[in-house]
């Protein structure tokens, strides 16, 4: 009996496995053009924003469904796509998923607000964003992870741009002041190689880890080198 | 023999709009000779025959006996090819893209001809077909394919001059054309034909296909794999008319285009392909990419054309051809690599495109004019997929995808649009305070560092896995309060280099070793 009562307990367990296993990735893997899966790509998108994970493809797959079927589009869905794919910058998902987007549903209030977000940041004003963000925060907050994801990218773009950067535009770019700055830097100190100088005239400065893109002598080591199957041209000589 | 009962009744719409007096049940002792021929070589897998009857007899009978008629009924030709079923499917194929080419097609002539491609598609799917097709007909189909469902969609979305009759038809026949069945079909073409994991063996050396240019020399058929591949390129434009540039670059993944491969083995398909290549990474911001390529199928049309004069298609290339310059036009401008650009294709270009390119770099009302007027010229025929909806009052909506992407795009281009002022004034300076560039570019100190940024992540691309690629031919970084700037050199291949010399040098004294001095 109770033996009965694991077995089939795990049995349902194996169950649920196997279809959140199967679900949606495979899904859109195996059965993109398929009107059927859109409840579940609904579903997924809900999900991606709970786990704070995220999928371009399912969720441009669904796109593409309310492209064909516009009577089944979910605005509020849509919302949540636009802001996942707004913290995937710096890739261009967001534009990828306004492409799909009619433009009449695009007029609507909430997406007209996510378009100038993304155009901010587009065009590197973090101040402006932040403001704005403030400002329609009802939309946002329903997205955890929302804030770190921006943060994320603006430490993206000054690291490209500086290698030494003020403290004050670092600050006003993640919208951190104070001591939870002193946070943000110390961890970063510990963790992505930044380090602090102190200037005389202006306060701290932050130097940020250096890559090829802010120090382009980086660069040219790294691209002189010789693939593999051109190799392989030589070989039968050298042996 | 499947022929579909409706078909004959419909014959006397046929090419409503040509000479009345065609006879669809005439068969011309040129087109009897045409199909026996045609049917024989592809019972005998003679290749170089069909393909011989199909590129050019197929086009001297059309010109001479059918410039604005119709070819003969498939019922009329059907008894000289022993009824046979796949025969007079493929007949029936050629028959509606000449009528496609020739007239326009009715309402009921689309969705016949829809029923036929599902049932072609169909037989081939199921493993029936044991032909040897040239790959410039196979080709032909799945392009053919994908443009009659965009002129499909084109024609559905005019709804405003509709007839009640055409909309009782278009709800009668609301599966002929739907997007769903387009993309399955063409998605299941890949997958039966097992075409991808081909490709895959092909690098291990288990599997030919490329090497044999898809033909099948061991008696089989090249019919469901060579349609198979070359669906892959018609997913890749059916996604890009969807305006689902990241779906549609996936599509063909299997393909390297950075290689020969069978999409190279006909002209339409190589232009096909790189045309949409191009266009989805110009979407993408992928500036340098779109360029490479852009650049090299120029400069092979340059060198080719000539061969394609008397070809069917010769039109089609040049028309792409003026496209692929147009859009190489707007790459240069968001990313001036002109470098990359080789001397003949950029000589072409200056000569179509130089005085809008260098109007454009002003980002100003006019500069922006000439943006809309080049996208507008040479994008894809953008679709949208939905049904119109007949309830409502009958509006024309077959313009909202292109207007759609055309805002899209010229709203990045509006992003974009200080980055070709600060590149001008980073090019004479290798260093540079930031008070005093702002002062010259007359904005403050934030302003300028937003500008810089953006120039940085514009020009700096980033793929689904992170990796980020720079698109920049001028680039700098910031200390503080100083800019440095460095120009980018191309990158020599040194290796690359000696190694051909080792090669070279080999060679050469394998040579002196053969010399026997006597």
């Amino acid at each position: 009996m109770g033996r009965e009562i694991t077995n089939s307990a795990a049995a349902a367990n194996q169950k649920q496995q196997s279809t959140t296993s199967y679900t949606v990735e495979q899904l859109v893997a195996v059965n993109p053009y398929n009107p059927d899966i859109l409840p579940d790509l609904e579903n997924y998108v809900n999900e991606q924003v709970s786990t704070q994970t995220y999928s371009l493809n399912a969720n441009l797959c669904l796109l593409r469904l309310y492209q064909v079927e516009p009577d089944r589009m979910s605005t509020k869905i849509v919302a949540r796509i636009l802001i996942k794919a707004l913290m995937a910058i710096p890739a261009p998902d967001f534009s990828l998923c306004l492409f799909l987007i009619p433009e009449r549903v695009q007029m609507e209030e909430q997406f007209k607000t996510l378009i100038v977000l993304s155009h901010y940041l587009e065009t590197a004003r973090f101040r402006q964003f932040w403001d704005e963000a403030a400002k329609s925060r009802h939309i946002l907050e329903v997205v955890p992870g929302f804030e770190q994801a921006i943060q994320a990218y603006a430490v993206h773009v000054l690291s490209l741009t500086y290698q030494k950067v003020a403290r004050s535009v670092l600050a006003e770019s993640i919208n951190i002041e104070g001591p939870a700055l002193d946070k943000f830097v110390e961890h970063h100190v510990a963790n992505s190689g930044w380090a602090i100088e102190k200037s005389q005239t202006k306060g701290q400065l932050i130097i940020l880890p250096p890559t090829e893109f802010n120090h382009p002598e980086l660069k040219k080591s790294a691209s002189d080198g010789i693939a593999f199957e051109n190799i392989t041209r030589i070989l039968p000589i050298l042996g | 023999m499947a022929v579909t009962p409706s078909y004959e009744a419909e014959q006397p719409a046929a090419g409503e709009s040509a000479s009345t007096g065609y006879d669809p049940n005439y068969v011309p002792d040129s087109v009897k000779s045409f199909v026996v021929h045609m049917y024989r070589h592809i019972r005998e897998k003679n290749v170089y025959e069909i393909h011989q009857m199909y590129e050019t007899s197929f086009q001297s009978i059309s010109e001479r006996l059918f410039k604005d008629s119709p070819w003969p009924s498939v019922d009329a030709v059907a008894s000289y090819v022993d009824n046979d079923h796949v025969f007079c499917l493929l007949y029936r194929e050629m028959w509606y893209r000449h009528l496609y080419a020739r007239l326009s097609p009715t309402p009921k002539q689309r969705i016949d001809s829809w029923d036929n491609y599902c049932s072609l598609f169909q037989v081939v799917l199921h493993g029936v077909v044991n032909m040897q097709l040239p790959n410039q007909w196979l080709w032909d189909m799945v392009d053919e394919f994908v443009y009659q469902f965009q002129s499909f969609c084109q024609y559905r979305a005019k709804m405003k001059s509709k007839t009640e009759q055409e909309i009782a038809l278009l709800r009668q026949y609301d599966q002929a054309w739907n997007v769903y069945g387009v993309l399955n079909f063409l998605q299941a073409l890949v997958e039966k034909s097992m075409i991808i994991q081909i490709l895959e063996q092909e690098k291990e050396g288990l599997e030919q296909f490329t090497a044999t240019d898809g033909y099948d020399y061991s008696g089989g058929s090249n019919v469901l794999k060579v349609l198979g591949y070359f669906s892959m390129i018609g997913l890749l434009r059916v996604h890009c008319l969807l305006g689902d540039y990241h779906t549609a670059l996936k599509c063909i993944v299997p393909i390297d285009i950075t290689q020969q491969g069978v999409y190279t083995s006909v002209i339409g398909s190589h232009i096909t392909t790189i045309y949409h290549y191009g266009f989805a990474n110009l979407m993408l911001r992928r500036y340098v990419e779109a360029i490479r390529e852009f650049n090299k199928i120029l400069l092979y049309i340059f060198k080719t054309k000539q061969y394609h004069q008397k070809s069917p298609q010769y039109e089609q290339i040049l028309k792409k051809n003026e496209q692929m310059y147009a859009l190489l036009a707007v790459s240069l401008s968001l990313c001036p690599q002109v470098k990359l650009v080789e001397e003949t294709v950029n000589s072409q270009l200056r000569e179509k495109y130089g005085e809008k390119m260098s109007r454009m770099q002003g980002y100003d009302d006019d500069a922006f004019t000439l943006y809309d007027e080049l996208f507008s010229y040479a994008c894809p025929k953008f679709i949208t997929p939905s049904s119109p909806s007949y309830e409502e009052t009958l509006v024309n909506y077959n313009q909202d995808a292109y207007r759609l992407q055309l805002k899209l795009f010229l709203y990045e281009v509006k992003q974009q649009q200080l980055l070709s002022g600060v590149r001008t004034f980073l090019k004479v300076y290798s260093t540079i305070s930031l008070g005093k560039l702002a002062a010259y570019m007359e904005v403050d100190e934030p302003t300028l560092r937003t500008i810089l940024m953006t120039y940085k992540h514009k020009t700096h691309s980033v793929d689904s896995d992170g990796k980020i690629t720079s698109n920049a031919d001028l680039d700098f970084y910031v200390d503080d309060d100083m800019i440095h700037v460095t120009e980018s050199k191309p990158a020599k291949r040194y290796g690359d280099y000696f190694m051909r010399q080792i090669v070279k040098l080999e060679g050469i004294m394998t040579d002196i070793d053969r010399i026997k001095l006597e």
